[in-house]
């Protein structure tokens, strides 16, 4: 009947094929062809008839195609759902681990979504300014974020944008605290670096929606952590990345400088490879820091607050307005962290400038 | 600094039956050495490179040690095994009689940190510190307290030049001023062993002359044992108080500039030294007569120590002549100008092409 009989003809397994037959339930697409007075065979082509079809329409030997043939082969949507149970097998042992390692995150996001919102106004912003100047010692660009979140306030999105920066706050600040030590021992061991960088790759490469997924199963939508582990995994690549790469690229004579006059690790570590890698660890910081921006938003999605909700509410009820608007908003967001974080990574590169005369 | 007195020094550092190999299995790859397998040969059979064969040199406590070879001859490698930056294959490096390759690390860390310094081509300065705190830098690094540094590392950089600039970053300065930043650290760490790989190199030639000087001048009050790295044989000669020639890993000659110069053993040693004006290298000490039965009708005084050029100028080039030689106002013999001519002809000659040889395979 299918293309494939033969095989299981020829290795004489069509009686185990008949006997062991996955009775699964029917596909759509197999359901969606009977309805249309067609039969399984025409619909869609994936068992292919058995005469009438050229060689040119030969279907690839998939499970679902040799499953026509032989039923005892199980389909597609069985490797699917063996993903799926499997995962839902090992996840309540998972939660057992997980749910407490995280629980400071939860509580770290919820303080800091309070601290934020709670305080006034009239004390955050200037706080923020403050820090800015700190941070850039530069006038131009205090003026440039104060106009932002003036406007934003001014247009009441103020909340929404002191949630938004609530939660890049924490997150980005753990991603510091966990992918510097990281990224330290990766430049310090070839093995740790070879068996991480897949790692870091896959983390970068997985379309941002595909964190949520195992997330959401793992974790209650109400939690903060689920986002905030969303925003950790996608965000904390670069830092990783860039301390690792910067600590390799640490001046080797320089290395064997602190070597020869006795350092420790401890000091050749805090006195040589930290200082000399910190504008590439700041290059790593800033790139955490908008990737956690760009995840806030669509982390939106799993109940993280923000200028994202936003958003979201455009797409979902078409406000056109209200999404544009919330967009700007992020965008503001974005130039004022980029800036910021360029300034004070403009200030370490001049401080530790090395100029070769060689 | 010279001949006679060099005599009496003792043994500071010294290097013992040195091999290394580099390579996955350097052991293996050293029987083939002693076994007679040469540099390209175990290259070519066993893929391992022969960095130093049997390396044998004895550094005198207070005397510059030059080691003077092209690049690829083994002398960066050479000077990294002084204070293991470099581990050798087989070998022992023996100071104040002990073995330091058996230290621990410990040991090995403290003997970096109390006896020895290091001066590096690239400088190797922190370039987010001040140039006082690099100078500094040792003892910092022993756990002393800035202020029990300050006082020495500001007089240091006092001393090579930089009084003043103690505030700026290395970034500020040139590539001289840096390097006596690096000097500056070496000497404020009090270490009694100076390594200095090819510490000039890197700069211009007029500065480097500056350097040297400032190194012999400063030599002359602090005799410090001075391992020098350098590729260029006229600063190896002007350093130097014992030179060491390396080629492809081993030892060609070594000794007494002045006579290396008079006899070279190798013909890679008479086309290195082809080139250099033997009349201002040359020293009075090492063309004069001692043992004369009879006074000469003399000319003139002039110094042991003197170049020859400088003997040539006082002469204006009257070869009849003949000065009496004396070292600290006592007469120590005679030179007679035919036989410093004499020592002005090239060791015979090289123009047919050694050197010519040399870059067609580079060692």
């Amino acid at each position: 009947m299918a293309t494939y009989d033969f095989i299981f003809d020829g290795l004489g397994l069509r009686e185990w094929c008949d006997k062991d037959a996955t009775a699964g339930p029917m596909s759509m697409a197999d359901l969606l062809a009977q309805g249309s007075g067609k039969g399984a065979d025409g619909g869609t082509d994936a068992g292919g008839g058995s005469s009438g079809v050229s060689l040119w329409e030969l279907p690839f030997p998939s499970l679902d195609a040799l499953n026509k043939a032989c039923p005892a082969v199980a389909r597609t949507r069985e490797v699917t759902k063996g993903v799926e149970s499997g995962f839902l097998d090992i996840k309540d042992s998972l939660k057992v681990v997980l749910d407490p390692v995280t629980q400071p995150l939860s509580w770290f996001l919820e303080g800091a979504l309070y601290a934020f919102q709670t305080t006034p106004w009239f004390i955050m912003i200037p706080l923020l300014l403050a820090v800015v100047y700190f941070a850039s010692k530069s006038f131009k660009l205090v003026g440039f974020v104060a106009f932002s979140i003036f406007f934003l306030a001014f247009i009441d999105h103020y909340n929404f944008a002191m949630q938004t920066l609530a939660i890049i706050f924490v997150c980005a600040l753990l991603c510091v605290l966990l992918g510097v030590p990281i990224g330290i021992a990766m430049s310090r061991s070839d093995t740790l670096q070879r068996m991480t960088i897949p790692v870091l790759d896959m983390l970068q490469t997985l379309p941002p929606f595909v964190y949520l997924i195992p997330l959401i199963f793992l974790f209650s939508v109400t939690e903060p952590k689920l986002y905030g582990i969303a925003i950790i995994l996608y965000a904390i690549v670069p830092v990783i990345r860039l301390t690792d790469l910067g600590i390799r690229l640490v001046d080797k004579e320089v290395i064997e400088a602190a070597d020869a006059f006795g350092m420790t690790d401890r000091q050749k570590l805090y006195r040589v490879q930290i200082p000399l890698a910190l504008p590439n660890i700041m290059a790593g910081v800033n790139q955490t820091i908008m990737m956690s921006l760009a995840m806030v938003v669509i982390a939106s999605l799993v109940s993280a607050p923000g200028l994202g909700v936003l958003v979201l509410r455009g797409i979902r009820n078409l406000e056109l307005g209200v999404g544009l608007i919330a967009g700007l908003g992020i965008v503001l967001l974005a130039v004022i962290l980029d800036r910021v974080t360029k300034a004070a990574l403009a200030r370490v590169n001049a401080a530790s400038a090395v100029q070769r005369n060689s | 600094m010279n001949g006679a007195a060099a005599m009496e020094k003792t043994v500071k550092l010294s290097i013992r039956n040195l091999y290394k190999i580099f390579g996955p299995d350097p052991r293996r790859a050293l029987e083939q050495v002693r076994a007679g397998v040469d540099k390209p040969e175990l290259w070519e059979k066993y893929r391992h490179v022969l960095g130093l064969q049997d390396i044998n040199v004895d550094m005198k406590n207070g005397e510059i040690t030059v080691i003077m070879g092209l690049s690829g001859s083994g002398k960066s490698t050479l000077i990294r095994h002084v204070n293991r930056l470099i581990e050798p294959t087989v070998g022992e490096i023996v100071l104040d009689g002990e073995n330091i390759i058996e230290f621990g690390e410990a040991r090995l860390r403290e003997l970096r940190r109390k006896e020895m310094s290091m001066v590096f081509q690239h400088f190797a300065l922190l370039p987010h510190k001040t140039v006082l705190d690099n100078a500094g830098t040792a003892r910092s690094v022993r756990g002393e307290d800035r202020s029990s540094y300050e006082k020495d590392a500001r007089g240091w950089l006092e001393r090579v030049g930089l009084g003043g600039q103690e505030g700026q970053y290395p970034h500020q300065l040139s590539g001289g001023m840096q390097q006596r930043v690096g000097i500056a650290r070496a000497l404020t760490s009090n270490a009694p062993i100076m390594l200095m790989d090819e510490a000039f190199s890197a700069l211009d030639p007029l500065i480097r002359t500056d350097m040297q000087d400032l190194l012999l001048e400063l030599q002359t009050e602090l005799t410090k044992t001075i391992v020098f790295i350098s590729h260029d044989l006229d600063e190896a000669l002007k350093l130097a108080d014992h030179l060491v020639i390396l080629k492809d890993g081993m030892v060609v000659q070594q000794g007494e500039p002045q006579e290396i110069l008079l006899n070279p053993n190798d013909p890679y040693i008479v086309d290195f030294i082809s080139d250099i004006n033997r009349a201002r290298v040359l020293r009075v000490r090492s063309v004069m007569d001692t043992g004369l039965d009879a006074a000469p009708a003399v000319a003139g005084t002039v110094d042991a120590d003197a170049t020859l050029e400088s003997v040539i100028a006082l002469s204006g080039g009257d070869t009849a002549l003949s000065y009496a030689v004396k070292r600290n106002g006592t007469h120590v013999g005679y030179l007679d100008m035919k036989k410093l001519v004499r020592a002005l002809v090239p060791t015979a000659a090289a123009r047919d092409g050694m050197r010519n040889a040399k870059r067609r395979s580079p060692g």
